[in-house]
């Protein structure tokens, strides 16, 4: 574990191992060695922090509260402590990402932004810091993900963001972002190709673990302002991996604190599910080698999951990596679980978490239990349930 | 020397043949499986006789992100066909066994190869009589191991070159490049275009500094005025969306018959065009 330490991870050619790389059409790749040498500038850049920093305090609200959940603690066991990314602006971790970004965007004199979005959450998001900043926004939307999510697509449209409906394939994020590549293939001169997740070809996965880090690093500083101690576990939901790696990149070196990321297991591991690294073949996928759900004939597989933002058959390098030399630990909850997850912390905490979220509570439910008894462990709370609420009350069959 | 490799290798020569004769050599292509498995086979015999220099074979994949609304449509229709990679390679032995002589190209993406093994498939796509491979999504950077693997089993890696691609790229895919260059003409996607896009000839020209093989143009491909525009800076051209949708809008025709007509319309007037060859070469 010596190599998180010295920052080599990933490595120039942007591998974590095996994983990660640069998949993707040749005619990008003068725009991944752009954005590459833009975003190793950026990071050493005083200017760039001071006006990322000042954005994060004051337009998204950060940081985000660590909070002393005690009534699930007493319910569950464990002293468990939620790290509240729901309440940011806009509802969820996504922000970081795109306010920073965005900011990049601009640094490479890109003035339309693309994205994918799965829950919305992304594409809101994206549209937001797009609206703040005045740059176009066009955000592509698997068709399924539009009638699931119908809260975020009001939002995008309110914020001047075209959405683009998705209909190809699986009409879910994996062929939004399908979509958004071609997109970019097409405009890539003048545009920037925004990814809401630890995915996509190098330098995009180191991206977004910049920019989310800090959610890792709040949530140490918390929990040693709080107890004087680190936690025994991390726990955090798993779709690309963009809120997982943010928090999981504070405690790294931390070797006695353990990391779990909670995939979803959809309708059970043997049914139809959305559990990449449980189920998963390493492969090639959206320009980066990582675990994915394919056929024996490297065809890629349709994942399911009740969450929009879980729903999907790829999970971003690093965590495949994390995976292999067993620095992490991934479980997986079922959209049975996370519905419990979800009712849970409602009714015990006062707090409506989104439904990806909502499968590391489910997760939790039946493994706290399991663990000695004054356990310290942060949930990572990436978003909060408003989008969710219709589908909840749809499967639960509760009349408004 | 430059001879000697140029005639080892079955496509280079093919297009070499082609340009000969004073042509722009043509590569059309076609998704394997489609309309239906049984279509292949007599698709490429009619591409054969009514003048296709070398033939390209699509393997169809379930993302296939560098593919505009076409061939995303024929490659959908050929997994629900039942293709996958070893149906592929059972449908290049067939036209193998039917007499085809034509150097044969498959293009795919890279997940369908790797899961097969790279090596595994390089050995049984050679045995297959398949001469030479384009993988759509794995740029130059990225292909070491199917270098190596490629040049084992004496199939012709070819890469794509983007008009974006800076001298690095050019020069590194030059290096391993064999059978011919695949120039992009398009900023985007495959799919017909109305007019070939002049830039691509800058790109030609970084490409023929590096290298003596053939250099082919692609993307957007879809008439005879195209073949004629590109035959003055390049060696051939590559064409499969518009083959496609002509496919699928004559539908009283077989599919053969359809392809026949295609190719035979870009093939006529092509060689009048009086290449000439010699500097094609330079
Ligand atoms: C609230 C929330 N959490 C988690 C995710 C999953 O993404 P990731 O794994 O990148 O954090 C999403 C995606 O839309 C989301 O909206």
């Amino acid at each position: 574990m010596e190599y998180y330490k010295d920052n080599q991870i990933p490595d120039q050619n942007g591998r974590y191992g095996d994983y990660g790389g640069q998949f993707v059409p040749e005619t990008l790749m003068a725009a991944l060695s752009e954005l590459t040498q833009a975003f190793e500038a950026i990071v050493n850049d005083r200017n760039f922090s001071e006006q990322l920093n000042s954005l994060l305090k004051d337009y998204v609200g950060r940081p985000s509260p660590m909070y002393y959940a005690r009534n699930l603690s007493q319910a569950l066991g464990g002293e468990i402590y939620i790290k509240r990314e729901d309440l940011n602006h806009t509802g969820a971790h996504k922000i970081n990402n795109a306010v920073g970004q965005v900011l990049l965007a601009k640094k490479l004199g890109k003035n339309r932004i693309i994205a994918e979005t799965g829950a919305g959450q992304h594409g809101v998001a994206t549209a937001t810091v797009c609206a703040q900043m005045g740059l176009e926004c066009v955000v592509y939307m698997g068709e399924e993900d539009i009638k699931r999510q119908a809260p975020n697509v009001y939002r995008m449209r309110e914020l001047g963001t075209k959405i683009v409906s998705v209909t190809s394939g699986t009409r879910t994020l994996k062929d939004a972002i399908n979509e958004a590549i071609r997109d970019w293939v097409t405009n890539v001169q003048n545009t920037h190709y925004l990814i809401g997740s630890a995915v996509g070809p190098h330098p995009y996965p180191k991206i977004v673990r910049e920019f989310q880090a800090v959610i890792g690093k709040e949530s140490r500083e918390q929990i040693l302002e709080k107890l004087g101690k680190l936690p025994d576990y991390v726990v955090a939901c798993v779709g690309g991996g963009s809120n997982a790696i943010g928090i999981f990149s504070g405690f790294l070196s931390d070797l006695t604190v353990q990391l779990i990321g909670v995939e979803a297991a959809g309708e059970g591991l043997n049914q139809k599910h959305a559990a990449t690294m449980a189920r998963g073949k390493p492969g090639v996928l959206h320009g980066s080698m990582s675990y994915l759900l394919q056929d024996e004939f490297g065809q890629v597989l349709e994942a399911h999951s009740i969450s929009a933002g879980l729903d999907y058959p790829g999970v971003g390098p690093e965590h495949s990596y994390l995976k292999d030399t067993e620095r992490a630990k991934y479980v997986s909850a079922t959209d049975e679980e996370a519905l419990s997850g979800f009712k849970l912390l409602s009714k015990l905490e006062g707090i409506i978490p989104a439904l990806e979220p909502a499968h590391a509570i489910g997760y939790m439910q039946s493994w706290v239990r399991k663990l000695p008894k004054n356990s310290v462990i942060i949930l990572l709370l990436s978003g909060r349930g408003d989008k969710d609420l219709e589908t909840v009350s749809n499967i639960l069959n509760e009349k408004i | 020397m430059r001879n000697f490799l140029l005639y080892h290798n079955n496509i280079a020569k093919s297009i070499h043949n082609s340009n000969k004769k004073g042509r722009t050599a043509l590569i059309p292509f076609i998704t394997i499986g489609f309309p239906t498995i049984d279509s292949t086979v007599p698709i490429v015999k009619k591409l054969e006789e009514n003048g296709a220099d070398v033939i390209e074979l699509g393997i169809p994949f379930s993302d296939p992100l560098a593919e505009g609304l076409t061939i995303q449509r024929s490659s959908q229709i050929a997994l629900e066909n039942g293709v996958n990679l070893n149906k592929c390679l059972e449908i290049v032995k067939k036209i193998r066994s039917e007499g085809v002589k034509t150097p044969l190209v498959c293009m795919g993406y890279y997940n369908p190869i790797l899961a097969k093994g790279i090596n595994k498939f390089c050995e049984e796509a050679a045995d297959a009589g398949i001469d030479g491979l384009i993988v759509a999504d794995l740029p130059s950077s990225e292909a070491k191991l199917l270098v190596t693997a490629t040049k084992k089993h004496e199939i012709s890696l070819i890469p794509l070159l983007a008009l974006t691609s800076n001298e690095d790229s050019i020069k590194l895919a030059c290096k391993f490049a064999s059978g011919f260059v695949y120039c992009i003409s398009v900023l985007g996607v495959t799919g017909a275009r109305k007019k070939v896009n002049s830039k691509v000839k800058e790109l030609v020209k970084k490409v023929k500094v590096y290298t003596d093989i053939p250099v082919a143009i692609g993307f957007g491909i879809s008439k005879k005025e195209h073949i004629i525009e590109i035959g003055k800076y390049a060696d051939a051209a590559v064409f499969g969306a518009a083959l496609i949708e002509f496919i699928l809008s004559n539908k009283k025709n077989l599919p053969e018959k359809n392809a026949e007509i295609f190719i035979r319309n870009l093939s006529k007037k092509n060689d009048q065009i009086g290449k000439n060859y010699e500097n094609s070469w330079r």
